[in-house]
């Protein structure tokens, strides 16, 4: 196939909404939902004669996520206007930034297509305002303006065209909404659309050195769409470009429903934005001492944590790495680890089949239902007995469904272990007389029957016997 | 007694000692809005029945021997683009011709706090888009002193209401001068506070970093009284000042001895009418008698002030305009079929031609290509001119100049040319591109008895200083007790 | 000298979503021209080494506190839209 002859070249421009209580330039609350236009005040819905003023907290937010994806601070900053109209756009202009972006010039780590390391840069991050939301009508084939997320902060993250297959586009984004979520400034909520990318594709020749023309896709709603936009887009330019066509740079809107891509906007519509300087807010100067303030307050960062596991727990890098990829897990298995002590068991419960279930129900980490004390509870009810490893694994199950104290579940499914001599020794005998081939086999030296016959009563007790018990009882028994 | 014909510190004097209650000062302006108004239309909107009955309620409330404000009672008349809720709020634009705003402006607030009572709501330029209030979507405004003059703009509606003795005092906004140039050319005084000392939070922008809110008033004191009121931080514009509250009214010592007073002279210059250069001059001479020391110097950026000022002006304006759009207030037009059609079709059919040429006057020098030579330049010569004026205020204490080149002119005789007209605020402008504070007091009248008004130029947040040397030459020259409009002259 | 195009009128008039009538272009044309001929003196203005005044202020971080204050009259908020229909502003369909 052609695509194999040619490289493909990314970059993203990521929009995050920072958990800020209340709007950027007012006092409206950020919450998600609400009645249309409930969340709104004269401002926020550009009424004459109102001013913005900036919220404190997206300034600091901004500059965690700076520090935390090793940015620089810019100790002067300014907000400006980007002129365009838009009907979810109040103003008729957005406050961003243009010139002195918040923060520039970062990276964050990944691992490219062959697990090797590979920094991708940042270009810039700055603070701006959310656009309100058109919905459409009951009747007839009109819009309707909501302007409740008009005004909720934002942070822009670009990216440099770092980014070569959708694989390094996937852990990129996966890798910065954990550290967005790990520093608590965002909660990146793709379904919501509190987490959103763009990503400008363009491909080229393998071994060329400038780029090839880019488009810019839009409307990618999960990270499963991404890939599949990426992947789409990337084909169409090729089989352009080898067809001896030229590639639009152009907005193009991704449909999930159909797979495909779509142009935007008519080229009539050439936008020009008028940035200039936003002449109702003053300037932005931040202290070193504001900085390292921030910077000394940072939660730890994943990096950090990953060494801190392998170390004091023992983990595997891998182990360590899956774990820390999401904060949410990885504060899951801290405080089950803190209460059980068992490390090992804890994070295998949580990379095997919690995270399993968790890829089926196509959920995030922060959606798991249950807390740390439950997954330590099934720990400990596993080590001291009380179920097996078997029963386990219903209990997870069992936990998604309805999560409550395990030894409840246990209790109220009946499945406590039978680790009484006498109930065990019956379910060994009816097992020995029901299989006198196998007793054969152990006698003759094949010591392998034994686990057969475990298998056998297992299966007999529905899971609930102890194994070892079972194990030792046997061997006794065949004697 | 003839109420309307009162300063404001005259009807409180009479309010303190009880002669004279609120129901009968609104009263007495009430039926001088339904006498004059038909002849100098100032109003877009009047609030003659709310006003007589909130009278009525502070007067009970005195009775009742409730401690209020010394100003309750007061009427004032409000400019058209500073919002009040309940009251439509239409910067004489067809555009916002039935806008009821949801909320107070900050300084209607301070009025409302201190029970000052609206008369109602005053007409202006189109969006303060003007020098004239011949731009006003509804009416023109009348001149006083010859009905067949404009009164000045864009606050023309606030000076001519208080010349015509319609309102004893009113509040405009001054973007290049429209406070001080109509207050010229109503023999009234206009005060320009310095960028930031009063809030703007509900007054419709035209140039946010421009803008202002101040007092056109009969004489100085009730200048300093109006400031008094209205000046003070306000947390909901980022760009009002925190500075220590002060009284103006005891910056009026009427005294001016030793004050250092230049006179910058290239704003006597050419395109400065004979008839107002003379009465300048001799103001200057007063000065001079009353013990300041008066000085020529240069100071030569009034044309860059001017070119820098319609750049900045018209680049905001062309921003902040972009929120009339038809959806959620204002003038939406009842052709369209489409998104595109809407917007353009409510905001061509909603904006008048000036404002207009000022968008796209606006949206040109932003645009892609041109921002440097004009938009980025001009914030540039916005630096020079401020370093000039602070080489200026190192030697003087206030600056001494014309208001405007020439007094009120014919309505219909200049609007055809917009250039023309820009040019005539080549005395104000500059005074807002660097935020210094300025008022305008009336110096004599012409030859016909139009009134000429001078300029004094104070250092930033040196209100004090130039409301004094108003006051000073105000109780020296005594043009109230000498002149006075008669609403008849055609 | 600035010398505008009308096709530059127009793309401007789009930009700023205005309709020039035919019959308005060459008015607003000879006006932004004699305008800009004028601004142009700004450059002959000598601003070597200075900066750009940004607003007109010295100031700089006043900011506000991260706290919700509901603005309670909804009411009023949506009292002066033409077109509205379960609370919200109606306008032509819009693709998005």
């Amino acid at each position: 196939m052609s695509r194999d002859n040619y490289e493909l070249v990314m970059g993203l421009e990521v929009h995050s909404e920072l958990s800020t209580k209340t709007k950027i330039f007012c006092s409206c609350p950020t919450e998600f939902g609400g009645d249309p236009n409930t969340h709104t005040c004269p401002i926020c819905m550009a009424m004459p004669g109102t001013l913005p003023v900036l919220n404190e907290k997206v300034v600091e937010y901004a500059v965690k996520a700076g520090l935390a994806t090793n940015c620089e601070i810019s100790r002067n900053s300014k907000n400006d206007r980007k002129n365009y109209f838009y009907p979810d756009l109040p103003k008729s202009y957005q406050i961003s930034q243009f010139d002195k972006p918040l923060c520039e010039h970062g990276y964050i780590e990944i691992e490219d297509d062959e697990g090797n390391p590979k920094k991708v840069r940042i270009t810039r991050i700055h603070i701006e305002e959310d656009a309100g939301k058109l919905n459409h009508s009951d009747f007839g084939g009109e819009s309707l303006v909501d302007l409740n997320r008009a005004g909720v902060p934002l942070i822009e993250i670009v990216s440099e065209p770092d980014l070569r297959s959708s694989g390094e586009v996937d852990r990129y984004l996966k890798k910065l909404k954990s550290i967005l979520e790990y520093i608590e400034v965002s909660d990146c909520k793709m379904q919501e659309g509190s987490f959103r990318a763009d990503v400008n594709v363009s491909v080229r020749k393998k071994g060329a050195s400038e780029y090839g023309t880019r488009t810019e896709m839009k409307n990618m709603n999960s990270f499963r769409a991404i890939t599949r936009a990426i992947e789409y887009e990337a084909d169409r330019q090729v089989d352009v470009l080898e067809d001896g066509g030229k590639i639009e740079q152009e907005t193009l809107r991704w449909d999930d429903v159909s797979g495909k891509t779509f142009s935007m906007r008519d080229k009539e519509d050439a936008q020009d934005y008028r940035y200039f300087p936003e002449p109702d807010l003053v300037a932005i100067r931040l202290s070193q001492e504001y900085i390292d303030n921030i910077k000394a307050n940072l939660p730890e960062m994943p990096e950090s944590r990953r060494e801190r596991y392998i170390t004091d727990f023992n983990l595997t890098e891998k182990e360590a790495r899956l774990l820390t990829a999401s904060k949410y897990l990885s504060n899951i298995f801290e405080g089950a680890e803190k209460i059980c002590g068992n490390a090992k068991a804890v994070a295998n419960w949580l990379l095997s089949d919690i995270s399993r279930i968790l890829n089926e129900k196509e959920m995030e980490p922060s959606d798991i239902p249950f807390t740390a004390e439950h997954l330590a509870k099934l720990v400990e009810l596993i080590e001291k007995g009380t179920i097996s490893s078997a029963i386990g694994k219903k209990v997870v199950t069992e936990l998604f469904e309805n999560p409550k104290d395990p030894e409840e579940i246990i209790k109220e499914k009946g499945w406590i272990q039978i680790s009484d001599e006498g109930a065990i020794k019956e379910v060994v005998e009816k097992i020995i007389a029901a299989n006198p081939q196998s007793v054969a086999d152990y006698k003759a030296g094949k010591d392998k029957a034994i686990g057969f016959l475990v298998g056998q009563a297992m299966k007999e007790t529905k899971g609930k016997a102890n194994p070892q018990m079972l194990n030792k009882m046997f061997i006794e028994e065949l004697k | 007694m003839d109420i309307t014909s009162l300063t404001v510190h005259e009807l409180m004097e009479k309010l303190e000692k009880k002669e004279i209650n609120s129901v009968e000062i609104t009263k007495a302006y009430v039926d001088r809005i339904n006498d004059k108004e038909k002849d100098v239309k100032a109003f877009v909107t009047t609030t003659c029945d709310d006003a007589m009955k909130r009278a009525k309620e502070i007067d009970n409330k005195k009775e009742n021997g409730e401690k209020l404000s010394p100003y309750a009672g007061i009427p004032i008349g409000i400019k058209d683009n500073m919002c009040t809720k309940g009251v439509r709020t239409t910067c004489s634009s067809k555009m916002l011709e039935n806008f009821i705003s949801p909320y107070d402006a900050t300084v209607v607030e301070k009025l409302n706090d201190e029970q000052i009572i609206s008369l109602g709501k005053l007409n202006m330029d189109e969006f303060a888009m003007g020098a004239s209030t011949e731009y006003s979507y509804f009416k023109k405004t009348a001149n006083p002193w010859n009905l067949n003059t404009v009164p000045g703009g864009s606050s023309g509606g606030s000076a001519a209401a208080v010349a015509a003795e319609l309102v004893p005092w009113a509040l405009g906004s001054d973007t290049g001068g429209s406070i001080r140039q109509p207050a010229s050319f109503c023999g009234v005084v206009g005060l320009k506070p310095t960028y930031g000392l009063v809030s703007r939070y509900g007054l419709v922008a035209f140039a946010s970093s421009l803008d202002q809110i101040g007092p056109i008033t009969k004489d100085v004191r009730d200048a300093a009284m109006l400031l008094n009121i209205i000046a003070g931080h306000d947390e909901r514009d980022t760009t009002s000042y925190e500075a220590p509250k002060k009284d103006y009214v005891k910056a009026l010592k009427n005294d001016v001895k030793g004050l250092k007073i230049g006179i910058p002279k290239e704003y006597f210059g050419e395109g400065i009418n004979p008839e107002v250069k003379a009465k300048l001059e001799e103001a200057i001479e007063t000065y001079k008698k009353l013990g300041a020391e008066v000085e020529e110097f240069s100071l030569d950026i009034a044309t860059y002030a001017l070119a820098t000022y319609y750049i900045i002006a018209c680049a905001e304006a062309s921003s902040n305009l972009g929120r009339f759009d038809g959806i959620r207030y204002g003038y939406r037009t009842e052709n369209f079929s489409n998104l595109k059609e809407l917007y353009r079709n409510s905001r061509s059919e909603g904006f008048g031609p000036e404002v207009k040429r000022r968008i796209i006057l606006g949206t040109y020098v932003l645009s892609s290509g041109y921002y440097d030579a004009y938009y980025k330049k001009a914030q540039q010569v916005r630096t020079l001119v401020k370093k000039e004026f602070d080489r200026a205020f190192e030697k003087y204490d206030v600056l001494l100049t014309p208001t405007s080149p020439t007094v009120a002119f014919e309505i219909g005789t200049r609007s055809n040319n917009p250039l023309e007209m820009y040019l005539a605020d080549i005395c104000t402008v500059s005074l807002n591109i660097a935020g210094l504070p300025g008022i305008s007091i009336p110096c004599g009248v012409n030859s016909e008895g139009m009134p000429i008004g001078m300029q004094l130029i104070g250092n930033k947040f040196e209100e004090e200083k130039i409301l004094n040397a108003a006051y000073t030459f105000e109780q020296e020259y005594k043009f109230r007790d000498k002149y006075k409009p008669d609403l008849c002259k055609k | 000298m600035a010398d505008v195009s009308r096709e530059e009128l127009l793309h401007i008039a789009k930009l700023a979503n205005l309709n020039l009538k035919e019959e308005e272009l060459d008015g607003y044309l000879s006006n932004l021209q004699d305008i800009l001929n004028f601004a142009n003196v700004v450059n002959n203005a000598d601003t070597e080494g200075l900066g750009e005044t940004i607003g007109e202020n010295d100031k700089f971080n006043v900011f506000r506190k991260d706290e919700v204050k509901v603005f309670e009259d909804n009411e009023a908020l949506l009292m002066n839209a033409k077109e509205k229909e379960r609370n919200m502003f109606k306008i032509p369909k819009v693709i998005s």
